[in-house]
């Protein structure tokens, strides 16, 4: 086990392990329904709600679960958290509900919550499961945030419904269909490759630059 | 989660009853909790449902001072059949307006539009065989172009006082009259669809809500 700071726990899945931009798991809600900044947001928080209430007693019941039926149990967690968040946005965002669709449900085979579970959560105490699962949570948050302002400003022409560009601009309509969502995740993914190349560039050149200095002094 | 871990020593077996008794502990509780938050969130849902409906049915009737729902029972539309469950009848609203006599039904419909089934609600005056207005309720149809039939107020708008069977034609043409209704230019396929369902739900219904008393007793 790769022993981690708390601070790492934490931090590791905004950025540096971030579960859709960096792991690419759970593309799938991350495709289909950040065609607006709302729904990306619903959907978002659904996700942490859960990832943070299997990890929560997926760590308080390890030392219970044998190993032989421990994905079962993660599952059997991990499906009950869905089905309550369906119901509760169900009852009181009832058209967010819809815009979502079977996409909540399907929150249960997000592998990113059933990863966190097996990788992280069965094996460390509760509050570095919980960490890590805040984390992770506002990771996708923030992904799908990205997705989803970036196909709703291009395609509706509009930010959490409020218009952006008066009446005269064309929306582009490809970003709000599903071609939008592959465009948009390529070029974030581009983005982020890019900044990340450029980093390891830098540090290199960095190391680079610390030898000749020092073989001058020398 | 990239590292994996070196494989453990073979673990030594857990007996069968732990495992068994693992999950059903676990299934319990997990089906305990639904139930309570099953009972705490259903009435909130049903309100809502209810309260769309409601709105639906106001819209495409005009406003009716109340409405009363009837079922479909051999062929007839009549109130529920004691001790019947409701949703195993096809059913429909009939409207009235402020002086007590019959506006029209509220008539519920689904068919295949352009990406999923549509589903809609339409009024209907079965004594003119008049459409009184139609409100899409659910449909997944293309964002900017199939949505016009949920959006485009003045396409909606045509339906007001259409005469059944309705009749699509292309924008500017005057094919089917008074039954005439203008598709949209790239929405062909959604407009097409909605006047589909509306006909089709007639010719399945039409007979059995044209045949309703309070409809003769009217005129």
């Amino acid at each position: 086990m790769r022993k981690t700071t708390p601070g790492q726990d934490f931090s590791r899945g905004i950025w540096r392990e971030n579960p859709v931009l960096i792991h690419m798991l759970g593309l799938c809600p991350a495709l289909a329904v950040t065609n607006t900044v709302e729904n990306s947001l619903a959907m978002g928080l659904a996700t942490f709600f859960v990832l943070c209430g299997s990890s929560l007693l997926v760590s308080l019941c390890r030392g219970f679960i044998p190993n032989e039926v421990r994905i079962s149990t993660f599952i059997l967690i991990i499906a009950t958290f869905v089905t309550i968040a369906d119901m509760s946005l169900e009852a009181i965002v009832p058209t967010v509900h819809k815009a979502l669709g079977a996409f909540i449900a399907l929150i249960v085979v997000n592998c990113m919550i059933l990863g966190r579970q097996e990788a992280f959560a069965s094996k460390r105490p509760v509050g570095r499961a919980m960490l890590d699962a805040v984390g992770t949570g506002f990771g996708f948050i923030v992904a799908l945030f990205l997705m989803g302002a970036v196909r709703e400003v291009l395609g509706s022409g509009t930010f959490l419904g409020y218009s952006l560009f008066g009446p005269s601009y064309e929306p582009w309509v490809v970003m709000i269909l599903p071609p939008g969502g592959f465009l948009t995740l390529g070029f974030l993914l581009m983005a982020i490759s890019y900044v990340q190349r450029r980093r390891a560039q830098r540090r290199e050149d960095e190391t680079e630059g610390e030898v000749v200095a020092r073989e001058r002094a020398a | 989660m990239t590292d994996a871990p070196p494989p453990p020593p073979a673990p030594p077996e857990t007996p069968a009853w732990r495992l068994v008794s693992t999950l059903a502990v676990a299934g319990t509780l997990a089906g305990l909790l639904l139930v309570f938050v099953y009972q705490a969130t259903a009435q909130p849902i049903a309100a809502h449902k209810a309260k769309m409906l409601r709105l639906a049915i106001q819209e495409v009737l005009g406003g009716p001072e109340r409405y009363d729902t009837l079922y479909l029972v051999d062929g007839k539309f009549t109130g529920l059949p004691e001790g019947a469950k409701e949703r195993d009848f096809e059913r429909v609203f009939l409207g009235y307006g402020e002086d007590g006599r019959p506006v029209g039904f509220a008539i519920e419909a689904d068919g295949p539009g352009f990406q999923d089934t549509l589903k809609l609600i339409f009024g209907y005056d079965a004594a003119t065989k008049r459409i009184l207005g139609m409100k899409v309720l659910e449909s997944k149809e293309t964002p900017g172009l199939g949505d016009k039939i949920e959006k485009d107020r003045e396409w909606i708008d045509q339906f007001r006082r259409a005469v059944a069977p309705l009749v699509p034609r292309k924008p500017g043409s005057t094919k089917g009259g008074e039954s005439g209704v203008d598709t949209i230019t790239g929405s062909t396929i959604s407009t097409k669809a909605v006047i589909k369902i509306i006909n089709a739900a007639l010719e399945d219904l039409g007979p059995a809500v044209e045949a309703y008393p309070a409809g003769e007793a009217k005129r």
